[in-house]
């Protein structure tokens, strides 16, 4: 029914925007309908209305909150630590990142809100600043140490954050560039470090893993690098070391007093001139940080295979001419409603995040729960799939089709999340409703596509899987501030454990009263509240970080351009079941 | 205004034409009369036996009237501008000036090859040489210039003063005898009086003189005009004249021909001097009455007739300012730097009628013929060091652009952009030329010019020659010899007075300012121009803001400020730049208390800008370049030139020049006492050895660039040590030289 009055609405509009140009000149309709075929999405959107401004209200709230959060991990790990590393003349890790990317160039940070609130103590950024962005026309994964927070010591989220970045170059064969200054891993907590699979040893093994597979491993070290720490560089293809400040040595100076008496400086027993000279442990010997950084940039551009094949892959399209969308990107800050339970229509987001506005939709009548259809995003083709709805058998077969297309053809998926999950109820299970969710999440985790996630409402139960979810393995997953993840709705999950609560308590005859039972659910949901928050997703690296709606175009546009520098894959997949 | 300079302009071209016409008939008649005697036959093809702007200029000429030109040019020049206008080009030689531009037979020998029929001089190297103007004309080519006889008669300041003496010339007293005694010329310095004036009876420019204002100081000032006169000029006789306290400098630009007539077409002052060297002339000269205009002509014009002159000449005379006398000081027997002013205010071309009275027609008009309309002053405009003592200096011209020319603005020249100036020879770069039609209007043109004369990548005079022409004194024609000594409390940047220090910082954080927003700006679109265009896959990564994912990019740019006329040295300026959403950038400076300034930049060409601020549109010109481990970043905007630099790390020291002379010292680490070579040049004179104790200020050698000696003095008392250099040693810019250590 819903979808019926949008699509009537659809028509309606499309037809007053013909008639306008038709009243208004001939020759322009002829040349503009060339160009917007059938696929420009109207405005649709009502900005005068008090859901819109309530909307707008709520989200700038949410957004005042995200940018004080970020504003607090920028400045580091304290004025008086920012102090101290500055009288060694050293930069803060964001700093050294800009001057090693080409001036005036984008950056694409990531997960700057991990660790938040995650321990007793704060660790903005979780003491590691990672993301992509160009040197010297090449794109790079940066993944720098903040000496300024518990002097770079490797926190757990520290080391799940370093290894994401690496799972992310890995995956887009992007050459690394360590900016090591750190102490090595967090003693106090090095049961959660050191032992497991995913822990700290991890990081070497994947620099070894990346260099075999050809992705370039440089480090720059620019402070101490220690224990641990001193495998980075010496595992790295390439390192460079400054004098005075860069040390690198399995034991520092404290310790090899304790183990062997002898007495020795900093310098002296792993400084750059011990390394680069005698050791060879290093390969550049930088006079100051920023002559460290420039050797970094000038390491970058010598990276060419000349054999032949260039890093990035091929793509067999031609990137067309990027076009702004028709309408301003600032109106998808209060589109989605903050509030989960108020429907929108999904195409109207879209039409803020694509070329030209221009959409042409894929099965637009069949299954409208799930939208599906292909478009350009800063000239780049890619398949869009969005919520419109709880998914129905007919939304999940669609959306299975639409990804065997998009894989067929090498188009990089794009997953607009706004699901409650799939439909339940007799009538769904007796129609296979988990045989039809089944084939979308085989259809989405066998795709070789890049896959780019944004949660841009709910993201509950089985819906999160269906629609690429973190353990669907997507290139980049964000979160708007606005959105909820959990595996149902915090009022459903008090519902569901009360009633399993009431049912153990009448069994051990119990009595449970109506106050107890609420309040009860009232834990439930606060729990669910708290844990289903963006920012407690994206401060267990759940996620790739959280964004404001407005750069939603901006950040899609390059995650995809990151993706596409590695050569596309087939995709296989496996028994659907029928 | 303007339109009354114009028609001024219109009026000039016709008299132009008028006389032109009058050439022609002229011509026509001597050409017939002269075609049975056996003449020499028309000029048809000239060797410019110079360099730099002056060949340019004779060329230009030659070019107008359809002959042909052939160009010389040593090793050092073989992509020069000179050579690159010529018809033709011939090496004569290795950069130095005595093996090249100095060897006559091997420009003779040119001019044969090519079959030029006459050879022009220019103006120094050889242009007063009388054996070599001798020398062309018995090797049958024609002398651009006066005859022989003219040159050798005035040549020797010695022997000119006698001749215009018998010929009623005023002379300012002296002594000019043959005998070069030291205590008999000690002597004759104490009869005419202290403070006296050394110099050479040969060549000029300044070079070699020497002031001295008491007996004690005789000896050495003495010795050293010796010397440097026998370096310069092969000859080294010297003489002697009272010093005149006040004095003026006023020339007579003459004119004559070879059938006897002599005209002077008004006088040029040239006293605003540096090193003895002019900077800023004028014509005609301020100040002065319809009747000493006329007298002083006259009595250019007979000096002239008393060596029987033709072709170009300039008499000068020193004039006493308070008694409004005036004496013969020397003839120039060539074309001079600045004829061009009086080209300008008599409209005519002098090159042009140099080599019509070669050809051997008569002067077109005659005095009372000679127009004199408007004002015109010259600026040389010289790579040199103001604040070391106008020393001269070396470099790469990385950005030069100068003003457009028009009717009334000239700018003569001989380099282009990324020429260098060497130190083999004078390091003039251009010189400008305003017209106006009277001194006000020009010298509002003059400076409008000046402000707008760009040169990045060696230091210039620049700076200096606006503020001379903005001082008072100098607007109101108030110019003598010592002006920028006895102004010089204006004229150099006095950094005691804080209030003017303070308004310099504050425009030079200005400047820095707009430099970042438009470095920014041209970084954007430099990468932009990298990833080729929107259709990289790249192109979303360079865009205009950069991103950043919650925050706004920044970007921390540290610039020190090079503070030319300043004693301060370098100020460092440490700028914050955010790129705003609406693509303007938002810079805010820490130093000199100046808020965050917003500006919107849009770039028009390479180094052309248009930028925003503070309700201010302008347009701005950036040049950049990197030497020396730094980026140099110079900006023009409105009135204002500053020029900034910004260190790099190594990677883009490929560009550096620096890494072409990798012996060049580290000029940042000299230990304290060290003396350091003020400019490149060579070591003619070692004073003192190593281990010799020396008072603070005594010389402990001598140094020679461009022609001009410089001593080196001991900063301090001490003993000399680490002193390497021998006299005959090439020495360059900044390098240690010796250490003065107390014991």
């Amino acid at each position: 029914m819903l979808g019926f009055i949008t699509r009537y609405s659809t028509t309606k509009i499309s037809s007053y925007l013909n008639s306008w140009l038709l009243k208004s000149s001939p020759s322009i309709l002829q040349s503009t309908r060339r160009q917007m075929c059938l696929g420009v999405l109207p405005d649709a959107v009502d900005r005068n209305s008090d859901a819109s401004t309530r909307n707008s209200l709520l989200m700038q709230d949410l957004l005042s909150q995200l940018h004080s959060n970020i504003n607090k991990v920028i400045a580091g790990g304290g004025e008086e630590a920012v102090k101290r590393n500055r009288s060694r003349k050293k930069l803060l890790p964001r700093e050294r990142i800009e001057r090693i990317l080409d001036p005036g160039s984008s950056f694409l940070e990531l997960s700057q809100l991990a660790g938040h609130e995650l321990y007793e103590e704060s660790l903005p950024s979780g003491g590691i600043i990672t993301g992509i962005g160009p040197v010297h026309g090449k794109l790079c994964m940066f993944v720098a140490n903040d000496p300024t927070v518990k002097g770079g010591t490797y926190f757990p989220i520290t080391v799940k954050k370093h290894l994401r970045a690496q799972e992310i170059a890995a995956q887009c064969k992007l050459p690394c560039l360590y900016l090591v200054d750190s102490g090595g891993a967090f003693l106090p907590k090095q049961a959660e470090v050191f032992p497991d699979k995913e822990n700290f040893g991890r990081i070497f093994y994947n620099q070894a893993i990346m260099s075999a597979q050809g992705i370039p491993q440089v480090a720059l070290v620019l402070g101490s690098c220690t224990a641990g720490g001193a495998y980075i560089p010496a595992m790295a293809d390439e390192s460079v070391m400054v004098k005075g400040n860069g040390t690198i040595f399995l034991a520092g100076p404290p310790l090899v007093k304790a183990a062997t008496g002898e007495e020795i400086s900093a310098e002296d027993l792993g400084g750059a001139s011990v390394h680069c000279k005698i050791s060879g442990v290093s390969d550049y010997f930088a006079e100051d940080e920023l002559h460290a950084l420039h050797t970094g940039r000038s390491i970058i551009k010598n990276l060419y295979k000349a054999g032949g094949e260039e890093l990035p892959g091929t793509w067999n399209y031609a990137i067309a001419e990027p076009k702004e969308p028709l309408y301003d990107v600032n109106e998808l800050r209060y589109i989605a409603p903050v509030d989960h339970k108020q429907q929108f229509d999904i195409r109207s987001v879209i039409a803020r995040i694509v070329d030209g506005s221009e959409f042409d939709e894929f099965k637009k009548l069949y299954g409208t729960t799930l939208v599906t259809g292909f478009a350009k995003i800063f000239g780049k083709p890619v398949g869009i799939i969005g919520n419109n709805g709880v998914l129905f058998n007919e939304s999940a077969l669609k959306g299975a089709h639409f990804i065997e297309l998009c894989t067929q053809r090498s188009i990089p998926l794009v997953f607009l999340q706004n699901i409650t999950g799939f439909m339940v109820g007799s009538r769904a299970e007796a129609n296979g409703i988990a045989k039809a969710g089944a084939k979308m999440v085989m259809a989405v985790a066998c795709a070789k596509v890049p896959k780019i996630t944004v949660i841009i409402g709910g993201s509950f139960g089985a819906g999160n899987y269906a629609m690429c979810g973190r353990a669907y393995s997507p290139n980049f997953m964000f979160f708007w501030p606005n959105a909820r993840i959990s595996i149902m709705g915090g009022a459903q999950a008090a519902g569901v454990l009360a009633q399993v609560e009431k049912a153990n308590k009448k069994r051990r005859g119990i009595q449970w009263t109506t106050e107890e039972e609420e309040t009860f659910k009232a834990k439930v949901e606060q729990a669910y509240e708290e844990e289903g928050s963006p920012y407690y997703s994206t401060a267990r690296l759940w996620d790739d970080g959280v964004i404001d709606p407005a750069d939603t175009r901006k950040i899609i546009g390059l995650c995809v351009s990151a993706s596409m520098n590695c050569a596309p894959e087939e995709t296989k997949y496996g028994v659907f079941r029928m | 205004m303007a339109t009354l300079t114009f028609l001024l302009r219109r009026k000039l071209h016709h008299q132009n034409r008028h006389i032109l016409a009058q050439f022609s008939l002229i011509r026509q008649f001597s050409s017939s009369e002269s075609s049975g005697a056996g003449k020499k036959p028309m000029i048809e093809k000239i060797l410019v036996a110079n360099r730099g702007e002056i060949a340019c200029r004779i060329m230009r000429t030659a070019k107008k009237l359809g002959v042909r030109t052939v160009a010389v040019y040593s090793d050092a020049d073989r992509d020069s501008l000179h050579v690159k206008f010529a018809d033709e080009a011939v090496r004569i030689g290795p950069p130095p000036a005595k093996l090249s531009y100095l060897q006559a037979n091997s420009i003779i020998e040119a001019a044969r090859m090519t079959g030029a029929q006459a050879i022009h001089p220019g103006y120094g190297f050889l242009s007063e040489n009388a054996e070599f103007a001798q020398k062309c004309e018995d090797e049958g080519l024609s002398f651009i210039g006066p005859p022989a006889s003219a040159i050798r008669d005035m040549g020797d300041k010695s022997a000119s003063k006698r001749i215009m003496g018998e010929a009623g010339v005023p002379l300012v007293p002296g002594y000019h005898g043959i005998d070069q005694d030291i205590d008999l010329m000690k002597s004759e310095a104490e009869k005419i009086g202290y403070p006296i004036l050394i110099k050479p009876t040969h060549g000029g420019g300044g070079k070699g003189m020497r002031i001295v204002q008491n007996p004690d100081e005789f000896a050495e000032a003495f010795l050293g005009a010796r010397r440097e006169a026998a370096a310069s000029f092969g000859v080294d006789t010297i003489l002697l004249e009272k010093y005149i306290i006040r004095p003026r400098h006023i020339e007579v630009q003459i004119f004559g021909d070879k059938h006897g007539n002599v005209i002077y077409l008004y006088e040029r002052d040239c006293s605003v001097q540096r090193r003895h060297q002019k900077i800023i002339e004028e014509a005609p000269a301020p100040n002065v009455s319809n009747d000493f205009r006329s007298q002083v002509g006259q009595a250019a014009v007979s000096a002239a007739k008393a060596v029987g002159y033709y072709s170009a000449g300039t008499v000068e005379f020193i004039v006493d300012t308070l008694s409004d006398q005036f004496y013969f000081m020397e003839m120039n027997t060539r074309l001079q730097v600045e004829h061009p002013v009086t080209e300008m205010v008599v409209g005519q071309d002098l090159v042009e009628w140099q080599i019509r009275v070669a050809n051997g027609e008569p002067l077109p008009v005659t005095q009372s013929e000679v127009p004199l309309s408007g004002h015109a002053f010259e600026a040389r405009i010289y790579a040199e060091n103001v604040q070391k003592g106008f020393l001269p200096a070396t470099g790469v011209l990385h950005h030069y652009r100068p003003v457009p020319e028009s009717e009334t603005v000239r700018v003569e020249t001989g380099v282009e952009q990324g020429d260098a100036v060497s130190m083999h020879y004078d390091p003039m770069i251009a010189k400008l030329v305003v017209w106006g039609e009277n001194r006000a209007t020009a010298l509002v043109k003059l400076k409008d010019c000046l402000s707008k004369f760009q040169v990045a990548g060696l230091p210039t005079n620049i700076n200096f020659l606006l503020k001379l022409a903005n001082h008072s004194a100098f607007e109101n024609g108030q110019v003598e010899t010592h002006f920028i000594e006895h102004h010089k409390d204006v004229l150099f940047a006095d950094s005691s007075n804080m209030e003017l220090a303070e308004e310099a910082c504050k425009s030079a954080t200005r400047s820095a300012m707009l430099a970042a927003a438009c470095l920014c700006k041209m970084d954007i679109n430099t990468a932009k121009g990298i990833c080729q265009g929107e259709r990289s896959p790249l192109s979303i990564w360079y865009s205009d803001p950069p991103f950043r994912v919650n925050y706004c990019a920044k970007r921390d740019i540290e610039f020190e400020w090079e503070n030319d006329y300043g004693t301060t040295g370098t100020v460092p300026l440490k700028l914050v730049l955010t790129y705003q959403q609406n693509g303007s950038y938002l810079v805010e400076a820490g130093e000199c208390g100046s808020p965050g300034m917003e500006v919107k930049v849009v770039q028009l060409g390479d180094k052309d800008f248009r930028v925003e601020a503070q309700g201010l549109s302008a347009l701005i010109t950036l040049a950049v370049y990197t030497k020396d481990k730094s980026k140099h970043i110079y900006i023009w905007n409105g009135l204002q030139y500053h020029h900034f630099r910004q260190k790099v790390g190594l990677e883009s020291s490929g560009e550096d020049e620096t890494e072409h002379r990798p012996e060049r010292a580290d000029m940042a680490s000299h230990s304290p006492g060290s003396v350091t070579a003020p400019m490149a040049g060579l070591v003619v004179k070692v004073l003192k050895n190593n281990g010799e104790k020396v008072e603070a200020g005594q010389p402990v050698l001598v140094m020679e660039a461009m022609k001009m000696e410089h001593v080196v003095k001991a900063p301090s008392s001490g003993f000399i040590h680490g002193l390497q250099v021998a006299s005959g040693q090439q020495v360059s810019d900044g390098s240690i030289l010796f250490t003065v250590k107390e014991e």
